[in-house]
């Protein structure tokens, strides 16, 4: 089994986020990058699969001088191969620019399966995936928190829909995205460390992919930021006392009669 | 700019999504003169057509049984159909988990733009804008589509006044476009009957953390939240003990909340819980640690032991909303 997983690189989730000089993006200072939360679940995903049905996982990461660090963590807990996308026409995509990039990658890998995760938890975007399965002509479900091979191009997946779930079955190739719930992910053991070392990492850019500049970058971008703010400041509020019947009546009085919420 | 709106028109068995009707007024204050249509796809779905037609929307109906169960492969195609006969500016989904399955496929099959999870869209010149929050609620942007491009957005429920039957709208059936085979197929779903509403679209959140101490002791959140009608919420820390399910939780990587009234017990406050709470008109905090950041962006905030409190005002709300 050939499976693709998509790495993308984002803020840690315990990061403080501040608006930068340009009023448009964040400040990166002193902000610690990790794998994207969701993406450690299609990952363990993938090396389950490949642990019951042979096979090779390549981890594919588009972005910064940094994903390399990414990449290579996922070398060191399992995958076989690394792709780097990076190229200067790449800088300023859009939802759908990362994804025709991403989308001619896996292309060329000739994936029966592509893992992704269901969001980047910077963006908030939740694009990606579901795009490069449509560009890539494949069927994919999102937001997968159950897993379970029929047999090797066969699974049955479960997705959590509002007040219950839903279950499919797919036949491969799909493209699936990954949620909390999925699996554990594990961790990397120091001889995963020392192998990945070795292990092939490849940096592509728009030429070896044979995409066409034009259709990716800044310059193609349909959508873009023009501005960020921080959430309104809230401020403690006012700590109400006394024994705990003498606060939950004040409270529910306050409710009633100050915030107007009952 | 006039524009052409289309709108995806939700169902699940034969009822509307509610929040369509909020996607349809708000598409119907930024057209500006243009024109509203709507599409929506199942089976046995005649009176979800003309609840839409209600609107004074035009519709365009897909009934057959290839197209009981949402599938990507077979909803994006219809919905493809309509934007060709439509040829919109821009199509709107609810932020739903249908809708956001759907949407960036459909974007991708138009070459359009796509924003996801607006709180607000309007008309920008030949364009659209739209607010979403980003980083799970610790920043929140504004994103424009460029003039002239065509885009496709998801938009959440609640922000929206919902359309009012205005009448008059055209119903048109459509010609299924699905393909024969589907390489993703529903076998099947669960509904967990419940009468609490949809944490996303909750007027009010009664929240549990670990300090509840036990999975057992939940209950104490839903007794608190029965007499409110309120929607269950979690932090993370119970949801990976495994206390309640994973769509209870409430954070950056969670479901980002903003309903009037959320009440937190036993949740300290980490910086993922609060991005995914801030927005929330009013916050009470419940935490025996007068220390706990939580307290830092309540409104109201009652120092003290849970397994106390919690009952007396599962009592006080029962006699107050009665
Ligand atoms: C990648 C990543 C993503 C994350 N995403 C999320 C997310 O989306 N949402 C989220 O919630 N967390 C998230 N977290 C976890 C977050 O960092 C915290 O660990 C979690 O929110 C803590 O949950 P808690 O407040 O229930 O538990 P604790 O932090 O253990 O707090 C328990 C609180 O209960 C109080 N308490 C104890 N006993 C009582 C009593 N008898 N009566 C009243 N109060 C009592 C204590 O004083 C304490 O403040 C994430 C973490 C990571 C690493
Ligand atoms: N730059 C990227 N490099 C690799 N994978 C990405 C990138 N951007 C998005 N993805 C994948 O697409 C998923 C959804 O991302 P997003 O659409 O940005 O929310 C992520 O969890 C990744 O699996």
């Amino acid at each position: 089994m050939k499976i693709a997983v998509l790495i993308k690189q984002v803020p840690s989730s315990e990061a403080k986020i501040r608006v930068g000089g340009d009023g448009r993006s964040i400040d990166t200072d002193g902000v610690e990058y990790v794998v994207n939360p969701y993406d450690e679940f299609a990952m363990e995903a993938a090396l389950q699969a490949k642990e019951k049905f042979g096979g090779e996982v390549v981890v594919f990461g588009l972005g910064g001088d940094k994903v390399e660090e990414s990449l290579r963590q996922c070398l060191a807990l399992g995958a076989d191969q690394a792709v780097v996308l990076r190229d200067a026409a790449f800088q300023g995509s859009d939802s759908l620019g990362v994804a025709r990039i991403l989308a001619a990658a896996v292309k060329g890998a000739e994936p029966n399966l592509v893992f992704c995760g269901k969001v980047g938890i910077d963006r908030d975007d939740a694009a990606v995936g579901v795009m490069v399965a449509e560009l890539l002509g494949m069927p994919h479900v999102s937001v997968v928190t159950e897993l379970e091979w029929t047999d090797e191009s066969h699974c049955k997946v479960g997705r959590e829909i509002e007040g219950g779930s839903e279950t499919l079955e797919v036949t491969l190739p799909a493209v699936l995205t990954a949620n909390k719930g999925l699996n554990e992910p594990r961790y990397a053991s120091l001889k995963g460390i020392m192998m990945a070392k070795k292990k092939p990492m490849e940096v592509k850019d728009a030429a070896a992919l044979g995409i066409d500049a034009s259709t990716v970058g800044s310059g193609a971008a349909l959508t873009n930021v023009v501005k960020m703010e921080p959430p309104a400041e809230r401020t403690a509020g006012k700590m109400i006392q006394g024994d705990a019947a003498q606060m939950v009546q004040e409270l529910v009085r306050v409710l009633k009669d100050e915030a107007k919420v009952l | 700019m006039a524009k052409k709106i289309l709108v995806f028109g939700e169902q699940r068995g034969g009822a509307l999504k509610k929040s369509v009707l909020e996607i349809i007024g708000l598409a119907q204050s930024i057209s500006g003169g243009g024109s509203v249509d709507v599409v929506t796809m199942g089976e046995g779905i005649g009176s979800v057509g003309e609840a839409l037609a209600a609107t004074g929307a035009s519709v365009h109906v897909a009934d057959d049984a290839s197209l009981a169960q949402p599938s990507p492969e077979a909803y994006v195609a219809q919905i493809d159909a309509a934007v060709q006969a439509v040829q919109p500016d821009v199509v709107l989904f609810t932020a739903s988990a249908m809708g956001r399955d759907l949407a960036p496929r459909v974007a991708a099959r138009m070459g359009a733009g796509f924003i996801s999870e607006c709180i607000s869209l309007d008309a920008n010149g030949d364009g659209f804008a739209a607010k979403k929050s980003m980083y799970g609620g610790k920043v929140f942007a504004t994103v424009e589509s460029k003039a002239g491009a065509k885009l496709v957005a998801t938009v959440k429920p609640g922000a929206h006044k919902a359309a009012e039957a205005a009448g008059g709208g055209a119903v048109n059936a459509m010609a299924v476009a699905a393909p024969s085979s589907l390489g993703a197929k529903v076998t099947s779903v669960q509904q967990q009957a419940t009468d609490r509403p949809d944490l996303a679209e909750a007027d009010v959140i009664v929240a549990g953390g670990r300090g509840l101490k036990e999975a057992e002791n939940f209950k104490l959140i839903e007794e608190v939240a029965t007499p409110l009608g309120a929607a269950l919420g979690a932090s993370r820390a119970i949801v990976d003990a495994g206390w309640v399910p994973h769509h209870y939780q409430v954070g950056q990587t969670g479901i980002s909340v903003s309903p009037k009234l959320y009440i937190a017990i036993g949740i300290s406050g980490a910086i993922q819980h609060l991005a995914g709470m801030r927005q929330s008109g009013c916050i009470v905090a419940i935490n025996k640690d007068a220390e706990a950041p939580i307290f830092k962006v309540a409104d109201y905030g009652l120092v003290g032991d849970a397994f106390e409190i919690a009952p007396l005002l599962a009592k006080e709300l029962e006699k107050a909303c009665s």
